[in-house]
């Protein structure tokens, strides 16, 4: 094994829990300020890539796909909010996830009425196509960098935003305690809206960011979010560092998992058994390591109000 | 939505065959939504184009969606013998529900023509003299593009597939004609979306070829990926990767890239010509193999109930293994299992006209059968 290979296997990983963490981030903020589980936040991450793909078809420039997918999901997030979710504050977790439950069906099908079933077409930028040179004398593909770039970008914007300025300062108080902003007067209806048009924003995002890699379609929010779930288990829930760790925790353990298992299988088993194997011991990997995180640290590794 | 599709078909079908003593039922389940809702859609819009071409007014079709579920496919087949009574089932498009409606349905005697899945399961041993194959036997593409690896002297091939039963199905159907060494093999995830792991360690293999069975958009996502990777090892698939449904989201990426199919849309025959121009003319768009299955099964119904009444098991069951109807595929014939005799063609994808489509480079096999019909007992 080089370490060409490995060096790129190590940035696979790091682009892949990266692309989590803009998924992640949304959720455990919402997660965090209002106590909400949102199943859909998957769908807002299609939306942003039909958005950016329709865009793109129609006006030609990937760039202008992006802002559409930006504005398209926060709006999508922000009518969510104020029509369905806003309801559910005061109410059961049970009833919140059979509601943004029925919220994935709708955004599904209503997608389809749209857009019909066949998967969209949308491209890599021209500037970020074709793949670079590696030390050791491997390839990476360029795009693929600047995921890991925009990634990191964000993460160090929402720090910024939560720690220094007054909209982060309202959004840690609202982790802290609901009622207590509300009666000093700060306005919590509206502080709830842009947190989660912000989480929405950031999975549209990274819908854009990665629909351009893979097919636009429907459904494609729901793989995932399970692993952005996932991800903020593991980080804890309402923390925005627990989630780059976590995020960056299961990229990389879920790549170097499908890269390495199957080759330490086949030192003691048939080749064609042990890629069976391996895969099947590799697409388990994550849920190992989250029991195994959660057994030893209840709350996650980076757990709010631990 | 699915109640409003049927109900308008229903209506649109039924209007004229209201005033006939004895129609044909026939019950469609296809999938219709969620992500795998192109396959079906290509499906129904073939059969429903050839028994509207027919303009056949005894035969009513009730089209239902599945949503990609065995336990509901279940149910809307459980009610469509038990209550609609209807006389053929079909539509299905993938596999595990194929597995899980088609045995309760053939042993209760009613028939079903498979538009797309053909487990190996329902080939073999447990092949039924109801259950008819038109479209192929899982392994077949694959086998064809295994022995077109020889003869383009790939000797050192990777192969990959989902992890799942047709995904080690096809690359046991590669395997089985393939003559050179294999690279590596490697088994996804089902639904994965994400082939960096994979793509970096084909290109450390040393690889002279890759073939990979990755349905829908795991194959887009995989074909943009590899494309950008700076590899430039040769892909080849089965047609179901490169097929119109396809094509458009993966984008030139696509172009060159070998596959194996049963029709492709350039075949010289005057069915074929007369069905590529119908669809394009009624549906705008050009057909996939999944549409072509659908309008040969509705051609091949068509063709039974003109010989036979469906309510005369026997001769019906006869008339369907005989196939004379005019396969857009040009020839077409039953083998001893109910599954096709037919030749499997290796396709090229190029750019015609702005759009992006296969044409015929080769033949793989002729009169090709599948590798189970002979432990069928028929």
């Amino acid at each position: 094994m080089s370490s060409a290979l490995l060096i790129e296997q190590a940035l696979n990983g790091l682009q892949f829990g990266v692309m989590l963490f803009l998924m992640a981030a949304g959720l455990t903020l919402i997660f965090g300020v209002m106590g909400v589980i949102n199943l859909a936040h998957g769908s807002l991450y299609m939306v942003g890539a039909f958005a950016c793909a329709a865009v793109a078809a129609y006006t030609g420039s990937f760039w202008l796909g992006l802002v559409a997918s930006l504005i398209a999901a926060a709006a999508a997030g922000a009518i969510v909010e104020i029509t369905v979710i806003r309801r559910l504050y005061n109410r059961d977790h049970l009833d919140q996830v059979l509601a943004t439950f029925a919220l994935i069906l709708i955004f599904s099908e209503g997608t389809r009425w749209v857009f019909g079933s066949f998967p969209l077409y949308l491209d890599i930028p021209k500037v970020l196509q074709g793949a670079i040179s590696l030390p050791g004398g491997g390839q990476y593909q360029l795009y693929r960098l600047a995921i890991i770039g925009a990634g990191l970008i964000v993460a160090i914007g929402l720090y910024l935003l939560i720690a220094k300025t007054r909209l982060g300062m309202r959004i840690r108080a609202g982790e802290s305690d609901r009622e207590m902003i509300g009666a000093l007067g700060v306005d919590i209806a509206s502080l709830n809206t842009i947190v989660f048009a912000l989480g929405a924003a950031l999975a549209g995002l990274a819908g854009a960011l990665v629909g351009a890699l893979q097919s636009v379609q429907v459904g494609m929010g729901e793989p995932v979010l399970i692993l952005a779930f996932v991800v903020i288990v593991i980080g804890g829930i309402g923390s925005i560092k627990g989630a780059l760790a976590g995020a960056i925790l299961v990229g990389v353990v879920d790549t170097m998992g499908r890269f390495l298992l199957p080759q330490l299988f086949a030192l003691f088993m048939q080749p064609s058994q042990a890629a069976t194997a391996g895969a099947a011991i590799a697409s388990m990997l994550i849920y190992i390591v989250m029991a195994f995180i959660l057994a030893v640290r209840p709350k996650g590794l980076f757990a709010v109000n631990a | 939505m699915k109640r409003i599709a049927a109900a308008a078909l229903m209506a649109g079908l039924t209007f004229a065959g209201q005033a006939m003593a004895e129609p044909v039922k026939i019950g469609m389940i296809t999938t219709l939504s969620g992500g795998g809702a192109g396959l079906g859609i290509d499906i129904r819009d073939g059969f429903l184009l050839a028994i509207n071409e027919s303009g056949n007014k005894d035969i009513k079709v009730i089209v239902e969606d599945d949503a990609q579920k065995p336990e509901l496919a279940v149910q809307i087949a459980d009610k469509m013998v038990q209550s609609e009574k209807v006389d053929i089932l079909t539509g299905i498009v993938w596999s595990n529900l194929a597995m899980a409606v088609v045995p309760g349905v053939v042993g209760q005697g009613t028939f079903y023509l498979s538009t797309n899945a053909g487990p190996s399961a329902l080939a073999g041993a447990n092949c039924n003299p109801n259950y008819f194959n038109v479209a192929y036997q899982n392994d077949n593409l694959h086998e064809a593009m295994g022995n077109y690896a020889n003869t383009a002297n790939y000797k050192k091939t990777f192969i990959l597939a989902p992890n799942y039963p047709a995904g080690t199905d096809a690359l046991t159907g590669f395997k089985r004609f393939y003559k050179g060494a294999l690279a590596g093999e490697l088994y996804t995830k089902v639904g994965q979306t994400d082939y960096a792991t994979e793509i970096a360690q084909i290109r450390a293999s040393g690889a002279d070829s890759v073939y990979f069975f990755l349905p829908g958009g795991m194959g887009i996502a995989f074909m943009k990926q590899y494309s950008q990777s700076g590899i430039s090892t040769p892909v080849m698939g089965p047609g179901f990767s490169f097929d119109q449904d396809v094509l458009g989201a993966i984008g030139d990426a696509a172009i060159g890239v070998k596959n194996s199919s049963h029709w492709s849309k350039d075949l010289d025959n005057a069915a074929n010509k007369k069905y590529v121009a119908a669809f394009k003319a009624e549906y705008k768009r050009l057909p996939s193999l999944y549409a072509t299955q659908g309008y040969d099964t509705a051609n091949l119904i068509l063709s039974a109930v003109a010989k036979a009444s469906v309510k005369d098991k026997d001769a019906f069951r006869a008339a369907l293994k005989e196939a004379k109807f005019d396969s857009v595929r040009g020839k077409f014939k039953f083998g001893n299992n109910n599954h096709p005799i037919q030749d499997i063609y290796v396709r090229e994808v190029i750019k015609e006209d702005g759009v992006l489509t296969n044409k015929i480079v080769a033949t793989s096999f002729t009169d090709h059968q599948d590798a189970y019909a002979a432990s069928c007992k028929m």
